[in-house]
């Protein structure tokens, strides 16, 4: 198929649409959780919407996807309202509240959900898409709900936005300014919670975690700014989604929300490699230059030295000399050839090396300042 | 009870019994998470032994799943040496990927075989006595059974032979690298054992109930004790109750036994949670409101102490000045009052002034030289 033809369909125009808006609102509301190291937080609230979204189909009798959604948000909501009060009241961890809501819960939906199935009425076929995610399936009208629902809880981030940052990086400081950082608490769970239940059905209770916490982790490598992780969250959340549902229907049999996940990975991966400043590529480019700039300050330090033990201070000095007074840390010949493109060394004969005079100075600048008596006595007697 | 019901049941205690045991050190670590982690994880374990072995059924399965487990350990462990995410997003990052290209690989090259995704998330309790362990021609019983049992007795061995390093490990690792054990050691060798667990009971349970049965009975049975070995009793026991509770549950409503078998086993959590005798909601209530009384009680002794014998007395042993000058509401002030004189610490003497008692005066002034 080719790309004015893909890009015809319109199935998969709808599906791309989703997913990328999908992409973009969960990657920023996301980034949030991630700051707040609640990244797991979307894993068990994901887990805990499905009794809701059971319940909200046997109260309702209706599989319209803004009635599931709200279900899925109220269960949610009373999830991590349970971690919550587990982890304030009593001295189980974090992670094992968590644990504890995110199965139990789901064990729950699971319950209701084969109840519904032993009713007579079949029309209740179709609720389990939200344990694996059918983005293949999606309508224009869960497009419409999904970026409803997005811009309302972006809207929500916006608008709190100050308290929010209070509350990610200095609680305290926020509270002593009169803010109620217990109710900013609460809007910005609410947010993660709608960011979380809008994904369900395209995604799947599984992958949506990665939905939510992949895009902040990459955005967090490429910026200290909290306004601009945001932003880029919800560009690599966007790409992701936008790609995933175009690479899955071009392949076949290529699950939509797995594909989705996958390309995220990859923009994370590459991320965590090539960001510049915090990438660990970049990072292992620094400590290796690093190291070649000490070993050369060594190594001009013992000419410098060996310098000092000569009246004639073009006398070289051979490789073997400064090769022994290294002890084996590294050739000394590579850091040779670097004082020598810096001017402050050169090579008196094959194998022997002494410094140039502007070597000199600058080994007397860094070096003598804080240079042992006998030092003195030997430039003294020069 | 008909057969294959018993042996449902058999399987479920021994699978909650084998989760329960490595479950307390995930607990006590704070690596809880690790076990959905693994527990998802190793789908992909599964479907690529699969792909190579072409049997469903065979032994080196369960083994290539068990090390995609440590695999999630090992690749977790490294994101977070980089320093450049947290650890609650290292396991968020790591466990999704290796989900998706387990669902991915079955999508595409094991549609047609029985190995489809729900099963592997949900379980099917109700299709396990199928699958049978035959020796020499005799029906010996359910498979899924041998294989949890043999699981149960390698991590039963494990805790008996390591207890002292694992309990060492966990509540003081810097003691324990300084007395010569290796912590990486030991946690690599635990970590694989939480692995082989949750591949031998997720095959039975489902991932979801694998993670409720590790977290669920060591979380409940620490909000009953405080000793270590109570601890792996207490949680042993929870996850029997929870298991036959589910069954009965399930059985009642005709539900999923996997999903009945977690709700039971939140079930005994919240009751904990509610009426743990130490550290339950009730008994912590019931002490702050005890301790209330009492501080306002030792109040009132200071407050008379504090003023015995100085002019202002009179005026200040009034109960109607209590009110202003400990800020007390009127009824609360007259509910401590009453309680004072029922105790012993003051006595009436005319009208409404009071006086302390000896006794009275001994706890103000053992309140004041305490502060």
């Amino acid at each position: 198929m080719d790309l004015a033809g893909l890009f015809g369909d319109y199935t998969l125009r709808v599906v791309a649409l989703g997913s990328a808006i999908l992409g973009a609102a969960s990657g920023a509301l996301g980034s949030l959780a991630v700051l707040r190291k609640q990244s797991l937080l979307g894993d068990a609230i994901s887990h805990a919407a499905l009794p809701g979204i059971v319940l909200a189909f046997l109260l309702t009798g209706s599989k319209a996807t803004l009635v599931l959604v709200l279900g899925a948000a109220v269960a949610g909501w009373l999830g991590t309202l349970a971690v919550i009060a587990i982890v304030r009241n009593t001295r189980v961890k974090e992670d094992s509240g968590l644990g504890i809501v995110l199965s139990v819960f789901f064990g729950l939906g699971l319950v209701l959900l084969t109840y519904v199935q032993t009713l007579p009425d079949a029309s209740q076929a179709g609720l389990d898409r939200f344990l694996f995610g059918q983005a293949a399936t999606m309508l224009m009208q869960d497009v419409t709900v999904i970026a409803a629902l997005g811009s309302v809880a972006v809207v929500l981030m916006l608008l709190g936005w100050k308290e929010i940052k209070l509350l990610a990086f200095d609680r305290t400081f926020g509270a002593s300014m009169g803010i109620n950082m217990g109710r900013v608490d609460v809007l910005l769970t609410s947010i993660i919670v709608l960011a979380i239940v809008i994904g369900l059905q395209t995604v799947g209770v599984v992958l949506m975690s990665a939905m939510v916490v992949a895009p902040g982790a990459a955005a967090r490598q490429w910026t200290d700014r909290m306004e601009r992780m945001v932003a880029i969250a919800a560009f690599f959340g966007a790409v992701a989604g936008l790609s995933g549902a175009v690479l899955s229907s071009t392949v076949q049999r290529l699950p939509t929300g797995p594909t989705i996940v996958l390309c995220l990975s990859a923009i994370v991966l590459v991320s965590l490699l090539f960001a510049p400043n915090r990438g660990i590529v970049w990072n292992l480019v620094r400590t290796h230059k690093q190291r070649r700039q000490l070993r050369a300050d060594a190594v001009l330090a013992d000419l410098y030295s060996l310098a000092g033990q000569h009246l004639d201070t073009s006398h070289g000095h051979s490789i073997g000399a400064l090769e022994a007074m290294r002890m084996g840390q590294g050739s000394a010949r590579r850091s040779l050839s670097a004082l020598r493109e810096r001017g402050w060394a050169r090579e008196t004969r094959p194998g022997e090396w002494t410094l140039t005079p502007s070597g000199m100075e600058e080994a007397r600048r860094r070096f003598d300042a804080g240079a042992s008596p006998d030092e003195h006595e030997a430039q003294e007697k020069r | 009870m008909i057969q294959p019901e018993l042996e449902i049941l058999a399987i479920a205690i021994v699978v909650a019994v084998a989760c329960a045991l490595p479950g307390v050190f995930l607990v006590l670590r704070s690596m809880a998470l690790m076990s959905d982690a693994i527990s998802h994880s190793i789908l992909l374990g599964i479907v690529l032994g699969f792909l190579f072995v072409g049997d469903i059924g065979s032994p080196l399965l369960i083994l290539a799943a068990a090390a995609t487990g440590v695999v999630t350990v090992v690749l977790v462990e490294l994101l977070n040496q980089t320093r450049l995410v947290k650890e609650d997003a290292a396991i968020g990052l790591v466990f999704p990927v290796l989900f998706s290209i387990g669902v991915i690989l079955i999508a595409r090259f094991a549609g047609n075989v029985h190995l489809d995704t729900d099963a592997v998330l949900l379980g099917e309790l109700v299709f396990a006595p199928f699958e049978r362990f035959e020796l020499a021609g005799a029906d010996l019983g359910p498979r899924v059974l041998w294989v949890m049992l043999v699981i149960l007795a390698l991590n039963a061995a494990f805790l008996g032979i390591f207890f002292k390093e694992l309990k060492l490990t966990t509540f003081d690792a810097g003691l324990a690298a300084a007395l010569g054990f290796s912590p990486a050691l030991v946690h690599y060798l635990f970590m694989s054992l939480v692995s082989i667990t949750a591949v031998g009971a997720f095959d039975a349970v489902g991932s979801i109930l694998v993670v409720a049965m590790m977290i669920g009975p060591p979380a409940t049975a620490y909000l009953l004790t405080d000793r270590l070995s109570t601890m792996i009793a207490l949680s042993a026991v929870v996850g029997v109750v929870g298991a036959a509770a589910g069954y009965l549950l399930s059985s009642t409503l005709d539900a999923s036994i996997a999903g009945s078998m977690a709700v039971a086993i939140g079930l005994c959590f919240a009751g904990a949670f509610a009426f743990a005798p130490e550290r339950g909601m009730v008994a912590v209530r019931r002490r702050r409101e005890r301790q209330r009384w009492e501080f306002a009680e030792t109040m009132l002794a200071i407050h008379l102490f504090n003023h015995e014998s100085l002019p202002e007395h009179q005026e200040e042993s009034r109960v109607q000045h209590l009110h202003e000058h400990l800020r007390w509401e009127e009824s609360f002030a007259q509910r401590v009052v009453d309680r004072a004189l029922d105790h012993g610490v003051v006595v009436r003497a005319n009208h409404d002034r009071l006086e302390l008692t000896s006794a009275g005066r001994h706890t103000a002034r053992r309140a004041i030289s305490s502060l």
